[in-house]
């Protein structure tokens, strides 16, 4: 059923693909088509005719069977496109690489080193979802260098992932043996697997760690810094529109309105399923309820993570993860540019657990803990008293930490938040000293990671301090720099 | 050497005819937004319209007679391990940037600067805030540096 995609020969994707890619607009312009012969059908029979309708007009017209034979021919050659598109599209995986080639006319052929793998997402959209199919996309280092393979079929799907995993992570041993699953039984195979969690059980030595519940995702969009921004929008204007007495102001609302509900609905589905689990080839985060997506982040991908909380979210406890990673996927399909977002929300527990995940060194480190709550004096090297002039609350809670194998940042005390640099990950570090800090003898620290949604600097550090934290942090960059082995994960394990 | 420390002595500076590349770049960019600014003097014709002018000519004034200065802080080491760069006199920023983190080296020469026979060296790591960039080199010694650091960077590789 199943055939090794992992042989090294060409292989060809789904045959659904043609259709699921391309499919809807046919089905849309067959529809369309259907809808006026009703319309002509039900005229004729009532005899309420229309000699206005250009499909009347063209039925009685000498041109009738030219239409009929182009539109057929169009339709024909559109499905030998798909068909032929869908011939040509074939990738093979090496021991070395995943290479995809495509194109009727205009070839192309894309290579992915397997040891450059930065992730690897698969994601259902809705439709193809119904129809058991997966789009599989391995995420490489670099814009827009992503090998994209739609669509496979779901088992077919995973077990790919696995053996890309596998091939990349350096074991040699053989893979073990897979049975297909499956009871022959096309409809319920294909309800039981919309109605699976978007994690497959057989490939998972843990549960999830962070179970979501619909009340704390709904109170985190409610309380979050997104809707504090609309209070204070609709506040203004109404104001506004008090004062200027011009209600015309408010249409302009709609559309905005909309958009907000949209954003709103889009951020509550995505988080509803989120799953994240450790496995033996990386961490595995899913996504999505209609159309699900579900990344795994092999060991040593993730280079930088920020633990922040919006500002109402001090109320119940809650924080949120995100992390940059050197691999995007792109963004069709189920809205994945939150992808960086690795825990929607969660409590302090939730957090400590993730962090676990994607940070197994600094497991049980209780630096981690004082980074999210913590206050001066807890092992992490606090701003000088004189930097209160330009950090105002936050100048107990602004403090630097160097731990085995890792850079902690923890700052600010209304919107508390925690950065965290693998050393092994960091390109480049800068110090900074402005004008006016150099008076106050405190300097701005710079880590450089590759581009995210995480931007480690902290400032206001003590000008001594910072400077011998530097030195210590390019060194323990260049040491754990050249000892790192993640490119092959399991070679040495 | 090692990288516990930073030896203040260590320091390269760059060519000191970048100062005249600096210069001409200033001059040529102050003139212009000198220029600019005598708009709202001599075609609206406002009161006040002296001001811009003056604001404008006088900041590029501090800005071209600090340039020898800038240019003196302009200073590279190669340590054992890495490659540290600085620059700025009001806001001074060091940066060590690891051998292994290298993507690319690139070498450019802006047409003023290659009058004066001088290169440019751009060190490129996978975060674009590095930014690491060598100005007013010799030719010769841009591209020593170059393959040193190509060198250096291949006999410590290490991934993203």
């Amino acid at each position: 059923m199943n055939p090794n995609f992992t042989d090294g020969e060409w292989h060809r994707l789904h045959p659904a693909t043609p259709l699921l890619k391309g499919g809807i607009a046919l089905l849309a312009i067959i529809g369309f088509i259907v809808v006026q012969l009703r319309d002509e059908l039900i005229n004729s029979f009532f005899g309420g005719d229309n000699d206005e309708d250009p499909f009347v007009w063209l039925q009685r017209s000498e041109l009738f069977w030219v239409v009929i034979v182009a539109v057929l021919v169009g339709l024909g050659l559109g499905v030998a496109g798909f068909y032929l598109s869908w011939r040509m599209h074939s990738f093979r995986i090496t021991d070395e690489v995943v290479e995809v080639r495509s194109g009727v006319l205009f070839r192309t052929n894309r290579k992915g080193r397997l040891d450059r793998i930065q992730g690897i997402n698969i994601s259902k959209p809705f439709i193809p979802r119904l129809f058991g199919a997966a789009k599989l996309e391995v995420n490489v280092a670099g814009q827009d260098a992503n090998v994209q393979l739609a669509y496979l079929g779901t088992v077919a799907a995973d077990q790919l992932r696995a053996d890309i995993l596998r091939l990349a992570s350096g074991t040699r041993e053989a893979a073990p043996e897979q049975v297909a699953k499956g009871s022959g039984d096309v409809i319920r195979d294909r309800v039981n697997e919309l109605l699976a969690p978007e994690l497959d059980p057989a490939a998972l030595r843990a549960e999830s760690v962070v179970t979501m519940n619909i009340g704390r995702v709904i109170g985190s969009l409610l309380l979050g810094d997104g809707t504090l921004t609309l209070v204070i929008v609709i506040a203004g204007i109404c104001i506004f529109s008090g004062v200027t007495d011009a209600p015309v102001f408010l249409l302009g609302v709609i559309p905005g309105a909309i958009g907000v509900v949209s954003y709103y609905a889009r951020k509550f589905t995505r988080s509803l399923r989120y799953t994240i689990a450790g496995t033996p080839d990386g961490v595995r985060i899913g996504y999505g309820l209609l159309s699900t997506s579900n990344e795994t982040l092999p060991p040593g991908r993730i280079h930088a993570v920020q633990v922040s909380q919006p500002l109402l979210w001090r109320i119940p406890g809650w924080w949120q993860i995100k992390v940059n990673l050197a691999g995007k996927s792109s963004s069709n399909g189920t809205g994945t540019q939150e992808n960086t977002t690795i825990l929607p929300v969660g409590n302090r527990d939730d957090v400590l657990a993730v962090l676990a995940l994607v940070l197994p060194s600094l497991a049980g480190e209780p630096l981690l803990g004082h980074g999210l709550l913590g206050e001066a004096g807890d092992g992490y090297t606090n701003s000088p008293r004189r930097a209160a002039v330009i950090r105002w609350f936050s100048w107990r809670r602004n403090g630097i930490a160097l731990a085995d194998d890792a850079v902690l940042l923890r700052k600010g005390a209304i919107w508390r938040e925690l950065i965290i640099v693998p050393v092994a990950r960091l390109q480049s570090a800068a110090l900074q000293v402005g004008w006016l800090r150099r008076r106050l003898r405190v300097a701005t620290l710079r880590l450089h990671t590759v581009a995210g949604p995480v931007t480690p600097v902290i400032g206001a550090v003590d000008d001594a301090t910072a400077r011998e934290f530097f030195l210590s942090l390019t060194a323990a960059a260049v040491d754990h720099g050249s000892r790192d082995t993640t490119q092959r994960w399991r070679e040495h394990g | 050497m090692t990288n516990a420390t930073i030896d203040d002595t260590a320091w390269q500076r760059v060519s000191p005819k970048y100062v005249i590349v600096d210069l001409l770049g200033y001059v040529i960019s102050g003139v212009m937004m000198t220029a600019v600014s005598l708009v709202p003097l001599l075609v609206f014709r406002w009161d006040l319209g002296w001001l811009p002018p003056v604001i404008v000519g006088a900041s590029s004034l501090v800005m071209i007679a600090l340039t020898p200065r800038r240019v003196r802080s302009i200073g590279y080491q190669l340590r054992d391990d890495d490659l540290l760069f600085k620059r700025g006199i009001m806001w001074q920023r060091i940066v060590a940037v690891p051998y292994g983190r290298m993507q690319l080296v690139d070498i450019n020469r802006g047409p003023i600067a290659r009058l004066c026979g001088l290169s440019e060296l751009k060190f490129v790591t996978a975060a674009a805030a590095s930014g690491v960039v060598i100005p007013g080199l010799p030719e010769q010694v841009a591209e020593e540096l170059r393959d040193t650091l190509v060198s250096l960077a291949e006999s410590r590789r290490a991934g993203l």
